[in-house]
This record gives C-alpha cells, structure tokens and sequence, in this order.
C-alpha cells in the first residue's frame, strides 16, 4: 500500500517511480513533472531505478496556475 | 538604479537579461486561452507557476502554453508556511522545470498572506547555498530587504499590498527606500490594483512590477495587460526624466512679463 497524493492506494508499494508515472498516464521523461517520497526529492535520474517503499507517501506534482 | 539597468535599458537579473518589466502570475485566469492571450498583451518574458498535485482530469497543459508562448517560467512557492516546505517546494521545481529560479514564498499568515520574515530568511539562506535564483517576495521593509539582498538573493520582491487586495501601493516611502537600500533589482510584487499602481511603483524607483490577479480577475483580463505594459513603460519614462518638486502654491507655467495692461 501506498499513499499516492494523499489517497491510499493498494498498488504501487515496490514498482519504481517510472512505472507510477506511467500508471498515471504522465509522460515518462515527464517535463514539468516532480516526485517526492516521504518528504524527499526523488530526482529524475533515479526514477527508473527508485523503488516506492511500502506505506509510503508519494507525492507527484505539477505546474498549476498561480501568482 | 543605475547598476540594475543596462544601456539598452534592459532589466538585468541574475545576468538573464529581459527587455519587458512585467512579470505575470498565472494565476486565476478562466482559461488557458484567456491566459495565452494576457501573456502575449502584456509583453512579459518571465511568468510565475505553482507546483501542485497532479490533476489526471486537467484539461491543456499549463506548460506548454507556456512554452507555445515563448516566455520563461518562474516556479514559485506559493502555499509553504515553513522554511522546510519552500526549500522542499523549490527543489521539486528544479527537478520539474529544470530551473534554479525560483520566487520564493513564505507565508506566515492565512488571512493576510503576508511573508513570514525570519522563516523566508531562512529559506532563501538555504537556497542561495544551494545554488539556487532566488526571488524573494518580501513585505515593504526596508530592513529586510537588505537581508535578503546580503545573503544573495537576486532580486526582491516587496508588497504593495497584500496578494490579491488591488490595495495599490500602501507605502509608497517604504518601497522608495528600498530601491536605497539595495542594489539587486526590485521587483514591486502583490497590491496592484490597476494600472496606475504599476506606473507608481516604477516611478518610485522598482526596476519591474509583477502582477497577477489585477490582470487575470479584471473584467477584461486581456485588456488589462496592454495596459499594465503601458503603465510600467510610462512609470519608467517617467522616472528616468525626472519629475517636478511638489510645492504649495502655483508656478506660472506662462510667464508675466509683456502682459498688456487692459484696465
């Protein structure tokens, strides 16, 4: 189980960061595109490697309007 | 002033060099389309973004009307409370969009918004350490602004007014003291309310003006834009030919000598 932008998820716990985004429907290489786990930055040269671990909070964020 | 201004009279920030003094938030307009069209009225280079959760049921891509757009984007850090989240917030931006800018937002309080000043301190302290462009959005402290300039911020971005009030420019003596104060570019950031205020704020000696629900909540946003550019051009014009001293009594601007005698 994962905690994937506040809702629990039952999937996700194992797969790297690449796989989420692609389940997601997020483009792989993923401009504007930004990935924290428990708090910390996941960069970008580590998704295709980066398991998510069980029970963790995964944030996926993106460019949204605003002053 | 002087050191912020290039011959061709470009803004200077950080060595990127911007032919416009305008900076647009993105925030609040009712379309993407309304928002591409405000951007290329208003002449900006430099336009501001959020980071926010991922919306699957987002309709267009707020980048790449950016990008369709040919400005540069600025991450900003909107909604922290803490030094932690807007360190967080801005790093995430950098692996987002690829860029170590970033307007820096610390909010210390929920109906004012305004800046928590020693948690932005601290934030920007960090940042700059590592690397980053920051762009601080300060209150109209003099003081402080200092700060921020000393520890390595590029820019500072004081308040007219709170973000969002069109309150205008409430002290106009502080934002003028604050050009004084540092020699980084100051960017008059949250009150403006309508063109007027962006005009203000260059005359007070601001090297560019950010708006951003003046333009996308006014009645005809796009509008707007044109004449928030007017209104920084004429601010700087204006500034750089320098206005008459205020005075109690009248001047004749016709002089009395040859005047005829009809009575």
């Amino acid at each position: 189980m994962i905690v994937l932008n506040g809702e629990p998820r039952e999937h996700g716990a194992g797969v790297a960061v690449v796989e989420l985004l692609r389940g997601l429907g997020l483009p792989e290489q993923g401009r504007g595109v930004a990935v924290a786990i428990d708090g910390e930055v996941v960069p970008r040269a580590s998704w295709g490697t980066h398991a998510i671990p069980d029970g963790a909070r995964v944030e996926v964020l993106t460019a949204m309007q605003g002053g | 002033m002087a050191s912020t201004h290039t011959e061709a009279d470009l803004l200077s920030i950080a060595g990127r060099e911007l032919r416009s003094r305008l900076l647009l938030g993105t925030g609040g307009f009712p379309s993407l389309e309304l928002l591409a069209a405000a951007i290329a009225a208003s002449g900006t280079e430099l336009v501001t973004v959020a980071l926010r959760r991922v919306d699957p049921g987002a309709r267009g891509s707020l980048i790449d009307t950016i990008d369709a757009a040919g400005v540069e984007l600025l991450p900003n850090t909107a909604g922290c409370f803490t030094a932690r989240d807007a360190v967080l917030t801005a790093k995430l931006a950098r692996e987002a969009f690829q860029t170590d800018w970033v307007k820096l937002e610390v909010i210390g309080d929920e109906d004012t918004l305004l800046p928590d000043a020693p948690e932005l301190l601290k934030a920007a302290e960090q940042l700059v350490d590592d690397g980053f462009v920051v762009l601080p959005y300060t209150t109209d402290d003099p003081v402080l602004a200092r700060r921020l300039a000393d520890i390595g911020c590029a820019a500072v971005m004081p308040l007219g007014a709170p973000i969002g009030s069109g309150m205008g420019i409430r002290n106009p003596y502080n934002i003028a003291l604050i050009r004084e104060a540092v020699s980084v570019p100051v960017v008059l950031d949250a009150g403006i309310g309508t063109a007027s205020d962006a005009t203000l704020a260059m005359e007070l000696g601001c090297d560019a003006v950010m708006v951003a629900s003046a333009v996308s909540r006014a009645q005809d946003p796009v509008a707007m834009a044109a004449a928030m550019r007017a209104a920084v051009q004429a601010g700087l014009l204006a500034r750089g030919a320098g206005r008459i001293a205020r005075k109690t009594y009248a001047t004749p601007s016709t002089p009395m000598a040859g005047i005829a005698e009809l009575s």
